[in-house]
């Protein structure tokens, strides 16, 4: 496609932004997300159903003929944005743009359009680090129900509806009490991995799961960072706040040269982020021949910025930023987490090695 | 309100007026000026229709395509890009209507004289002296440096010292110089590519009437801030397709010489392949905020991503290159008119793009100006804010 990309917001983004950030405001504040995080419930379900349902935010990007809005993945990438800043607990990402995408490539539109109004959730049973094109593991289909585990599946443990490749080829939903999903101990204490055990579950066929699991996974990788560009945005913005406040030797530490160079190269890596995150959410929600290209450049883009902006959050903060009180380790464990989520920064990297015709020796 | 229908109209009539196949290159340039064709957003009489400056892009592929002249942005950039936008605002009408036709035609180069020796990242602390003469006009003595296209240049913007006994920002007027003045001498400035593509300008006892100050006496900082600003535009709002900066040659090298090629190498490219394509998307956003009429504080931050960018990927370049690299495609002190930070080999490109980093303000300035404007953090100690020039040190 030879048309530039939009790379702006318009004004219905905006305002979709202002409403976002107004519900995280009241629901997922850092104090109740840090609290909530060691509960038996890490994630926020009540702001979820305000989000998805009362919102209508879970099908944004499912069309309204298939029970959903009929937006695009462009204001899919504001909501991920407003997610990112609050580090918020909720399932957005892995059942509003992931499960969703891979039921939009199959023939399953009850199953969608309950996706869709936020009733129920999904999750993809695909291991959180693989990328698109990567291989994943599968259960076993036999005797008519599946059997195995799968390990490292974001979101499972509040998952409905838990969408699984099988070894015949196929994508199979299977209702979440017919599984057994294990919560593990995560890196990232807001978006918590799960072991999802089957043992003679019954499934209904979806469709071929590897197209769909690709398609979910590129859009995945595609919108994160927009989650990714709103968590080093809020890091920033925190940042230089804090950094006009706390005084010592006598001044605002933030007029100390050496930090304020920091954080100039922080906004510019920011800035560079925002555009690259813009253009893989609009090729995305236009269908642009160069959506793998755009998709690897975000990706590979985003993973170091949304972690070095972290660091940087911590370091500046000096010993609150050390401390279990003071939100910054969630944002750090989730950039960690973020860099390896739908492939790290390297695999996306030796995408492109390919796509534009860089190719290794 | 002059809408893209009728320009497309008038830059029908002057090329049914002026046919380029049979029109002299100067006469057509001087006839698409005083059409209000050469930069549309210009007042009329001074080469423009007010029109909004979106609309120059249509103007300039009508010309294009039926095949007319153009007068050579890149040679006369410094006319363009700074004194014309520096005249404009602060210009008396009679000064517009004497310098913008010559500078747009390309009749008459420009340059700038503005960095000093001891005046660099702080030129307020500038001290080439102009000192007013009994007739009302000034007499010039000091020294400038850094100014490209000083050799073939008619007229320079000059800014100089009228009052030390006030703070620094204070006493400093803006001329128009005339570039033929026998008290103006021009050594060129050797750099480190071999070539000299800078000077060094001495100037002793030039008279500059004072019909020839631009704006008040000791307004010349203001002044210059149009013409500072308008420079990191245009080194900052350029709109390039995919690998069309420095990325490029480097990318066809790679694809084109497999031999080269180490893993080592292979991953380093990729990652500045992957920072150059954020920074070219970084720059086409604030190219659509300009049009959308939200311009954004991004653009600071171009010509910090740019500068880096340039620099590490030559670097890559030459290391690709191999032995190659450890060539260097010629010496020769020459002064050329031109400069492509992109054109010759990739050992010119690397030393070259050193000054990126240095050229219309310091990577370390422009950090300070981010954190500070964009940002908010507190401004750097300012000790000589209140203190006469004549007592600063040095």
């Amino acid at each position: 496609m030879s048309t530039q990309p939009d790379l702006l917001y318009t004004e219905e983004e905006e305002a979709l932004r202002a409403a976002v950030r107004d519900l995280l405001a009241d629901h997922c504040d850092a104090a109740g997300v840090i609290a909530r995080v060691e509960s038996d419930a890490p994630h926020d379900l009540a702001a979820w159903k305000a989000l998805a349902e009362g919102m209508g935010l879970a099908g944004l990007l499912v069309p309204e003929d298939r029970g959903g809005q009929g937006a695009t993945h462009r204001e899919a990438a504001v909501v991920l944005e407003e997610l990112g800043r609050a580090v918020a607990p909720l399932p957005y990402l892995t059942s509003a743009v992931v499960a969703t995408e891979a039921l939009l490539a199959c023939a399953a539109d009850d199953l969608l359009a309950e996706l869709a109004s936020g009733r129920r959730i999904g999750a993809l049973a695909v291991a959180l680090n693989v990328p698109a094109g990567g291989a994943y593991k599968v259960v076993r289909f036999e005797d008519g129900a599946l059997h195995g585990e799968l390990t490292g599946i974001a979101d499972a443990a509040v998952a409905d509806v838990l969408l699984l490749p099988a070894d015949d080829g196929g994508l199979y939903a299977v209702d979440a009490s017919a599984a057994t999903v294990t919560p593990r101990p995560s890196l990232d204490l807001t978006r918590p991995l799960a072991t999802v055990t089957l043992d003679g579950a019954p499934g209904r066929l979806l469709g071929d799961a590897e197209p769909a699991v690709r398609r979910a996974l590129r859009a995945g990788a595609g919108l994160l960072a927009s989650e990714q560009l709103g968590l080093a945005d809020w890091t920033l913005t925190e940042t230089v706040r804090y950094l006009k406040e706390r005084k010592q030797f006598n001044r605002p530490v933030g007029g100390f040269q050496a930090l304020k160079h920091r954080l100039a190269q922080l906004w510019l890596e920011v800035v560079n982020l925002r555009a690259a995150a813009r253009n893989a959410a609009d090729a995305l929600a236009t269908c642009s021949d160069d959506i793998d290209v755009a998709v690897a450049v975000a990706q590979a883009f985003a993973a170091p910025v949304a972690v070095h902006a972290a660091e940087e959050a911590l370091q500046l903060h000096g010993g609150i930023g050390m401390t279990w009180e003071h939100p910054v380790h969630l944002y750090l464990k989730r950039a960690k987490a973020d860099a390896i989520a739908y492939g790290t920064a390297g695999a996306h990297r030796e995408a492109l090695a390919e796509l534009v015709d860089l190719r290794a020796p | 309100m002059t809408d893209a229908a009728e320009l497309r109209r008038r830059t029908a009539a002057l090329l049914a007026a002026h046919p380029p196949a049979g029109t002299e290159r100067l006469d057509f340039l001087r006839a698409r000026f005083d059409a209000g064709l050469a930069w549309v957003h210009y007042p009329e009489g001074l080469g423009g229709l007010g029109a909004p400056r979106s609309l120059q892009a249509v103007v300039d592929a009508e010309l294009e395509a039926a095949g007319a002249p153009d007068n050579d942005p890149r040679r006369i950039g410094i006319g363009l890009g700074m004194a014309a936008p520096t005249i404009l605002a602060y210009g008396t009408e009679e000064q517009k209507r004497r310098y913008l036709r010559p500078l747009w035609t390309g009749e008459e180069v420009w340059c700038q004289l503005f960095s000093e020796p001891g005046a660099g990242s702080d030129l307020a602390a500038l001290g080439t002296r102009a000192v007013r003469t009994g007739e009302g006009d000034w007499v010039v003595n000091g020294q400038k440096v850094w100014t490209s296209s000083a050799h073939v240049a008619r007229w320079a913007i000059l800014i100089a010292r009228t009052d030390p006994d006030v703070p620094k920002h204070q006493g400093i007027t803006y001329f128009l110089c005339d570039m033929t003045d026998p008290g103006i001498e021009v050594r060129p400035l050797r750099q480190i590519t071999g070539e000299a593509e800078f000077n060094e300008v001495f100037l002793t006892d030039v008279r500059i009437p004072d019909s020839r100050r631009l704006g008040d006496v000791g307004d010349g900082w203001k002044v210059a801030q149009t013409t500072l600003n308008n420079e990191r535009v245009a080194i900052g709002g350029m709109r390039l397709p995919r690998e069309g900066g420095m990325i490029g040659p480097v990318s066809r090298t790679w694809r084109e010489r497999p031999e080269l090629r180490t893993h080592d190498l292979h991953q380093r490219l990729l990652t500045l392949w992957v920072e150059a394509e954020a920074a070219r998307l970084t720059a086409e956003r604030l190219r659509q905020q300009l049009v959308a009429g939200q311009p954004g504080p991004e653009g600071a931050g171009m010509k910090l991503a740019f500068a880096r960018l340039n620099q590490e990927i030559s670097g890559l370049e030459v290391e690709l290159r191999g032995e190659e690299g450890l060539l260097y495609d010629d010496w020769t002190m020459r002064r050329p008119e031109l400069v492509d930070f992109v054109g010759r080999d990739a050992g010119y490109r690397y030393l070259r793009s050193k000054g990126n980093s240095i050229e219309g303000g310091t990577t370390e300035v422009l950090l300070n100006i981010v954190a500070e404007r964009v940002l908010g953090l507190p401004p750097e100690a300012r000790t000589d804010k209140d203190v006469a020039w004549k007592d600063l040190a040095r």
